[in-house]
């Protein structure tokens, strides 16, 4: 009864992570599509820290979850330093970055400290000590196999940290600033080219993050196919959430719950997987069709109503 | 076609935007909508044209009643709107915009641009519009914009014309052509309502005249009332049109330009070797026809335009080499010349674009982390003082009409202490209302010393505000006059590049009739561009004899 909610969670880590990273970059008007490279880098630099090293228990974990973290954050700040020094599209230089983080991976995954069974596909696995703890451990529901890591909680932390900074801090006033009038931020003083720097670094070590779920959790070590499709996936679900912090929490775990439940479906009753792509099209498709369906009907866009009731400033003057 | 709107009502939340009101239109009359900032004129018009729902009322044509669901359906009616702030694709022709949205297909579904363009020029033609249909949009000055926003209602045969404020953006001479075309329209039975702010032009061409006030109909007035009784039917209480001010006791010299130059990425010089300097305590306005290089003047002492050569000093302290945030920081207020593009963020709330500039001032952040409550407490005080219209400061700035959003940027650029101010077109959209509270802030915050740059194409405020006058045309400028001894004759020759004494010894050997109408200082001149042929014309100097 349970485990398909924790394993709904285990498929929503990376989901959640990688999707708050795409939709902080929306918030700044920047089209990230190089969450899939940002994971590869994060997870190689986790997965490096994790089984190459020996550190005292939570320090190890510490570093390792930093190092993924700087990975993605460094692969992201690429394109968003090519952009604010040249004006390089984002979205191009991302995409040819995501080649190169996959042919990257293939690479280091051939070298003899990353390929001691010299299968090409599997790192060592990542020592205990850098390991996401189990979330429900064996003494609180003994004999238990849910695979629900600390990463969730990771996730959490990471989506109240992205709400702060979007709603309460100064950089994330210049990111929203940037990201709905350029001309009208750079008038009031601020610096286009640094936000887009500090979107991108953001963005990618959140990415970065999500990369640790994997090697550090799920995992445990580091594969050709670390990043499966979850940057792209990312995508759809920060555009699911409105590119909202728990907007896209919550489509997180929708498309975690997709996953999960997809592969159980596929396996039980012989159902093609391919369908849960369709429903997330079609979820997608039916969360964008409002205003897509008032466009081709010209219909009125509802008025807005003021949230709060109070009285009107007809006293005044 | 015989328009009429009885008992609309349309509510935003606890506002009542529009109550009960009703408005009649004969057929080819010319209706002027009067009211204060936020009155309701734009949501009326709104409704009209199928954009807002009402919430009550309804909506007679020729004494059918009718609903619309969207604009689509007004616009098959015969209705046709350019709005406060039109929207046009930059990229496209004339023709292609007129086709935008109406698409006359060929045969296969393909576009029919001949046809669109065909019937550019045939409307073009026939009231004199002067419109090239293969122009494009960005090319295209403020002012044919806005004939191309005409011409794309006209193509659809539109019976009943919305202008909403379009002369907010027009430059003198535009607006005396757009009259001329209000005019002809006239002639051909297309009925007109018409809003605006300048009381001249209600009086030169409306036919009736409704004032609105808080959502209501307060009364008709005839176009022969003097400014002042208009004013004070608008605002409800006595507004006085001109500046009061003491004589200025300006100090030395605060902020000084010397040789600056300012070349487009195109390589046209945009300044051109301009120098001069504003002194303490003293407003110089800076006058000229738009586009003459007065947009780039500002925008580089702010320091958002590339300086190619020259310098500028502000109490002793270069500016150069400093950024937009270093001289904001230094105590310049910028109010830039558009306020939709440049002044707010339309998807932020009212009070973040209250402190849009000094949100990480020790006022509103600790370290990096934002106070709410204080941008809030901000908001609310700085939003009464300037009398903005809103209903919550949490609203999105873009619920505020088109001047309550303009009081916002002012409201932002002028209540902190300021060591100089340079604002653009501070009263575009205001109404008159506003617009006096607005230069007695100007003139309070230069009694306390500071220095003031006004730029402004409105002559009526330049005269009025001003302590001296550059005029600038061509990215030059053409003098500086003192602002006791300039006319309206003067300044106007000087706009189309006459130099200072030959303008003077011309405007005294001729005076056009705006102003003989200054000199005689009669109470609200009767003023009416449309009946000036004297006026100086600014745009077009090689047709000066
Ligand atoms: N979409 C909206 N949501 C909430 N309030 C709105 C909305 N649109 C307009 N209002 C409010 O309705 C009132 C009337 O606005 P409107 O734009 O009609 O004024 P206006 O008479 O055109 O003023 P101006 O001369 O400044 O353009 C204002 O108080 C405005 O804040
Ligand atoms: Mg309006």
């Amino acid at each position: 009864m349970v485990k398909p909610l924790t394993e709904s969670m285990v498929f929503s880590v990376p989901l959640i992570l990688a999707g708050l990273g795409i939709a902080v970059g929306f918030r700044a008007g920047l089209f990230n599509i190089g969450a899939q490279g940002q994971i590869i880098v994060g997870a190689i630099v986790a997965a490096w820290l994790g089984f190459a090293f020996d550190l005292p228990p939570v320090v190890h974990l510490l570093v390792a979850i930093l190092g993924g973290a700087i990975g993605g954050a460094v692969y992201g700040g690429i394109p968003g330093v090519l952009k604010a020094r040249f004006g390089a599209n984002e979205v191009i230089v991302t995409i040819m970055l995501n080649y190169i983080a996959v042919y990257l991976i293939s690479f280091i995954l051939r070298q003899p400290t990353f390929n001691p069974g010299r299968t090409g596909q599997r790192s060592p696995a990542v020592s205990a000590d850098a390991t996401y703890p189990l979330l429900i451990p064996e003494w609180l529901v003994p004999g238990n196999t849910f695979r629900l890591h600390w990463g969730f909680v990771v996730a959490v932390l990471a989506t109240v940290f992205v709400w702060w900074l979007l709603e309460r801090s100064t950089v994330g006033f210049e990111i929203r600033a940037v990201g709905a009038n350029p001309k009208a931020a750079r008038t009031a003083g601020m610096s286009v080219g640094r936000t887009t720097i500090i979107t991108m670094v953001v963005a990618g070590a959140l990415a970065g993050l999500a990369a640790t779920g994997q090697v550090l959790g799920t995992e445990g070590s580091l594969t050709a196919g670390v990043a499966a499709s979850y940057g792209f996936d990312a995508i759809t679900v920060a555009l699911l959430g409105r590119s909202r912090p728990w907007g896209t929490f919550f489509a997180g775990l929708l498309f975690g719950a997709l996953k999960a439940g997809g592969f159980l479906m596929q396996s039980l009753t012989q159902t093609p997987i391919d369908i849960v792509l369709v429903v997330q099209s079609l979820i997608v498709l039916f969360i964008a069709a409002p205003p897509l369906v008032r466009t081709i009907f010209r219909l009125p866009a509802p008025s807005a109503r003021p949230r709060s009731r109070r009285a009107v400033k007809e006293a005044a003057a | 076609m015989k328009l009429e709107l009885r008992g609309i009502t349309k509510v935003f939340g606890p506002l009542v935007a529009n109550d009960h009101i009703d408005l009649v239109v004969e057929p080819g009359e010319i209706h002027a909508l009067l009211g204060e900032n936020g009155a309701g004129k734009s949501t009326l018009m709104n409704v009209l044209y199928g954009l807002y729902d009402p919430d009550g009322g309804e909506i007679l044509l020729d004494g059918e009643q009718v609903r619309f669901k969207g604009p689509g359906d007004a616009v098959a009616a015969g209705i046709g709107m350019v709005h406060q702030h039109f929207m046009l694709v930059p990229v496209f022709t004339v023709a292609e915009s007129v086709a935008l949205g109406y698409e006359p297909a060929g045969p296969g579904g393909v576009l029919d641009l001949d046809r669109a363009r065909q019937r550019v020029t045939e409307i073009s033609e026939r009231f004199g519009f002067h419109v090239d249909p293969d122009a494009l949009i960005e090319d295209l000055p403020v002012g044919v914009q806005q004939r191309v926003e005409i011409i794309k209602a006209l193509s659809r045969d539109a019976k009943v014309l919305i202008l909403d404020e379009p002369t907010a953006v027009l430059t003198p001479q535009e607006t005396d052509e757009l009259i001329g075309i209000m005019g002809e329209l006239k002639e051909a039975g297309t009925s007109i309502v018409f809003i605006t702010h300048k009381l001249r032009e209600v009086r030169a061409v409306a036919d009736k005249i409704t004032v609105i006030r808080r959502g209501k109909v307060v009364g008709e007035a005839s176009p022969s009332s003097t400014e002042t009784e208009l004013a004070s039917m608008m605002v409800g209480r006595s507004v006085s049109l001109t500046v009061d001010k003491e004589p200025a006791t300006p100090g030395g010299p605060a902020f000084v330009v010397e040789d600056l130059t300012v070349v487009s990425p195109a390589g046209n010089v945009l300044v051109d070797d301009i120098s001069f300097e504003v002194r303490a305590g003293e407003i110089l306005c800076i006058a000229g026809v738009q586009g003459n290089g007065q947009t780039e003047l500002a925008e580089a002492i702010l320091g958002l335009e590339e300086v190619d050569s020259g310098r500028m000093v502000l109490d002793g302290t270069e500016l150069g080499g400093t950024g937009v945030r270093d001289r904001l920081r230094a105590g310049i207020g910028f109010v830039p010349e558009d306020r939709s593009t440049d002044g707010v963020i339309s998807s932020f709330t009212i009070a973040e674009n209250l402190v849009l500039d000094i949100y990480d001032t020790p006022d509103f952040a600790r370290g990096v982390t934002m106070s709410p409550t204080k941008v809030a407490e901000n908001a609310v005080r700085r939003a009464d003082e300037f009398d903005v219209r809103y209903t919550d400061v949490q609203d999105p700035i873009s619920t505020l009409s088109g001047g309550n959003a303009q009081k916002v940027v002012l409201a932002r650029e002028m209540s902190r202490p300021l060591r100089l101010l340079v604002a653009s077109q501070p009263t575009r959209g205001l109404d008159v209302g506003s617009i006096e509270f607005v230069h007695n802030r100007v003139v309070r915050e230069r009694d306390k010393g500071t220095p003031c740059i006004i730029v402004s194409t409105e002559l009526d405020e330049v005269l009025g505000l001003a302590d001296r006058i550059a005029v600038m045309y061509r990215g030059r400028i053409v003098g500086v006059v003192d602002g006791a001894d300039a006319d309206r004759d003067m300044l106007g020759l000087m706009m189309a590049g006459v130099p200072l004494e030959d303008a003077r010894r011309q405007a005294a050997e001729h005076h056009s009739v705006l102003g003989e109408a200054d000199r005689a200082e009669t109470p609200g001149a009767p003023a009416a561009a449309a009946e000036t042929p004297h006026t100086p014309d600014p745009a077009s100097p090689e047709e000066r004899p």
